[in-house]
């Protein structure tokens, strides 16, 4: 017999660990009982007060709102800032990239803070609206990253041979790069999206008493104790991110492959 | 160069630079970078400097005028209460940092190097994987485990072992933590490995080094970068990290995260103070990225 080494046998434990919380809440979605830690038979109540329940509906809604709003203005704010950085050269570029790494850096809570205290000085109403614009920040910074990634992988010379063969620079742009850089910009809103969707800090700074996120939500729920009904919730959104977060492996190992293919 | 004969045989297109084109090389870059500069600048750079600001102004509650400048809020940090709490809040840093490394190392290495290499893309992806659920539903998950009546004790007392109790305090702190952010620590120790040069392991056991040895003096002095970023990333989230704190640590476990965050929307309202505190903490992470720069591996700023 193939004796296991004590490292292999350490990882598996550790594989064993990360998912076993995961396990443990997806276990207790389906318990019929309420209170008690052991089983007390399948069931899938949980599931269904989850899907009747109005405010998980509409925090859903407004978390969603949030994330695809965000992610959508990031999505063409990010891209243009990767471009641009990748392509010019100017006084102050430093400083530029530095700010643009701030919200990665930075911890949410200093910058909810700071955003809430900019917002109540110049007398903006909190909402959604509020919500929406500071989680800009982060989404573009993230998925300028990725894209700037992809872009400092790629052939520079591209796009000039395009501007050579007579393309204008919104055709190069357009016909050359985007394509290019097409994989990295999804899979940076992926990204996006999930961060959009699990901030919890800046959205409660920001949101003011018009709007509750999905996490607020469920903060407000689990921090008075366990709820099976917030096991069934975790389940779904588990799963959820898992398959954005499969979708974005894939999109990214896809891109590799083709550009090893080159 | 493929491409400058066709540029040299194109003289009717160089030799005019025309103002438009001047125009639209200074134009573009404005168009690309300015709208994402714009927002960083609004929502980011002067929030920031505005908290700077109200940190200077003791005891600024919403809706009072501001009184005289101050360093009141900067004393305020060296009561012993909040002493004890800037404490706390290192511990949980260092104590998450020394666990990750502890456990991410192994499991880098077995991936990087033990593992088959064909596998080694899917086991990383997978290890990583949870990073991409909700950090809320994963601390809330400990929950369930660790409760009186939790997961934790019922596989105790089948075992036959007396129950812990184990929540709301900061061993529970610490277990959410290390849980949340051992797969930054895993990915950027598994970048460090991956590029081992495996011929200075073979030269090291060549030359009669038993495999202690070998790792002791090889495998770690080379993955040393790794080891400085992965360790500082993970101090840096968990110094700043709200909800591990919050719903696993109990009324014990104030940290600086909670603390500022009971200055602006808890019991406690003190905006000056609350931002004297984040101003403190973006301070010491500050310092943690230009250790970080000056002394990480350079490839993997993009993590």
């Amino acid at each position: 017999m193939k004796r296991i080494s004590w490292q292999t046998l350490f990882t598996w434990i550790m594989f064993a660990f990360m998912y076993f919380p995961i396990l443990v809440l997806a276990f207790y979605s389906f318990n019929a009982s309420r209170f008690s830690a052991g089983w007390e038979g399948f069931s899938l109540r949980w599931y269904a007060s989850m899907i009747q329940d109005q405010r998980i509906l509409s925090a859903l809604q407004d978390s969603l709102t949030v994330a695809i709003a965000a992610v959508a203005v990031s999505a063409v704010l990010g891209t243009m800032m990767a471009v641009g950085l990748a392509k010019f050269r100017f006084p102050g570029k430093s400083l530029y990239r530095g700010v643009s790494y701030l919200p990665l850096i930075v911890p949410d809570i200093a910058i909810a803070v700071a955003t809430l205290v900019f917002l109540a000085s110049i007398g903006l109403a909190l909402s959604l609206w509020t919500v929406i614009a500071a989680h800009i920040v982060f989404c573009l910074a993230y998925i300028a990253i990725v894209v700037s990634t992809r872009l400092s992988g790629l052939n520079p010379h591209l796009e000039e041979a395009a501007l050579d063969l007579g393309a204008n620079p919104f055709q190069a742009f357009m016909k050359v790069l985007l394509p290019e850089i097409a994989p990295a910009i999804v899979s940076g809103c992926l990204l996006a999206f999930v961060l959009s969707m699990d901030d919890f800090l800046i959205s409660s700074f920001t949101a003011g008493g018009g709007a509750t996120t999905l996490p607020m939500e469920i903060f407000s729920r689990v921090r008075t104790g366990v709820k099976p009904d917030m096991n069934a919730l975790s389940v779904v959104l588990i799963l959820a991110s898992g398959a954005l977060a499969f979708a974005s492996e894939y999109i990214r190992y896809r891109s590799e492959q083709r550009r090893l293919g080159q | 160069m493929a491409v400058s004969p066709s540029s040299a045989s194109t003289p009717v297109q160089t030799s005019s630079p025309s103002i438009a084109n001047r125009l639209s090389r200074l134009v573009q870059p404005l168009l690309l970078l300015a709208p994402a500069g714009v927002w960083l600048l609004l929502l980011l750079v002067i929030p920031t400097l505005m908290i700077l600001n109200i940190s200077l102004i003791p005891g600024l509650r919403p809706g009072e005028i501001p009184g005289a400048y101050g360093l009141g809020n900067f004393l305020r940090i060296f009561d012993p209460i909040n002493l004890r709490v800037m404490g706390r809040s290192l511990y949980f840093a260092i104590g998450t940092t020394i666990i990750c490394l502890l456990l991410g190392f192994p499991v880098a290495y077995w991936i990087a190097l033990l593992s088959p290499p064909r596998w080694r893309n899917l086991l990383l992806v997978a290890f990583v994987l949870p990073l991409w659920t909700s950090s809320l539903l994963r601390d809330y998950a400990w929950i369930t485990i660790l409760r009186p009546t939790g997961v934790l004790n019922s596989l105790l007392g089948a075992i036959g072992l007396p129950p812990q109790s184990l929540l709301n305090t900061g061993t529970a702190v610490i277990i959410g933590l290390s849980y949340s952010f051992l797969p930054y620590m895993v990915l950027i120790l598994y970048a460090s490995l991956e590029k081992l040069d495996r011929r200075l392991l073979e030269a090291a056991a060549d030359l009669g080094a038993n495999a202690r040895q070998a790792f002791l003096k090889v495998t770690v002095p080379q993955t040393l970068p790794g080891i400085a970023a992965g360790s500082l990333l993970v101090f840096i989230i968990s110094l700043g990290d709200f909800i591990a704190p919050e719903l696993l640590g109990g009324a014990s476990s104030m940290t600086i995260a909670r603390l500022i965050y009971n200055q602006f929307l808890g019991a406690t309202r003190n905006w000056g103070f609350g931002s004297a505190l984040s101003m403190i903490l973006i301070l010491a992470v500050s310092l943690a990225i230009a250790l970080l720069l000056k002394y990480g591996d350079r490839d993997i700023e993009s993590y």
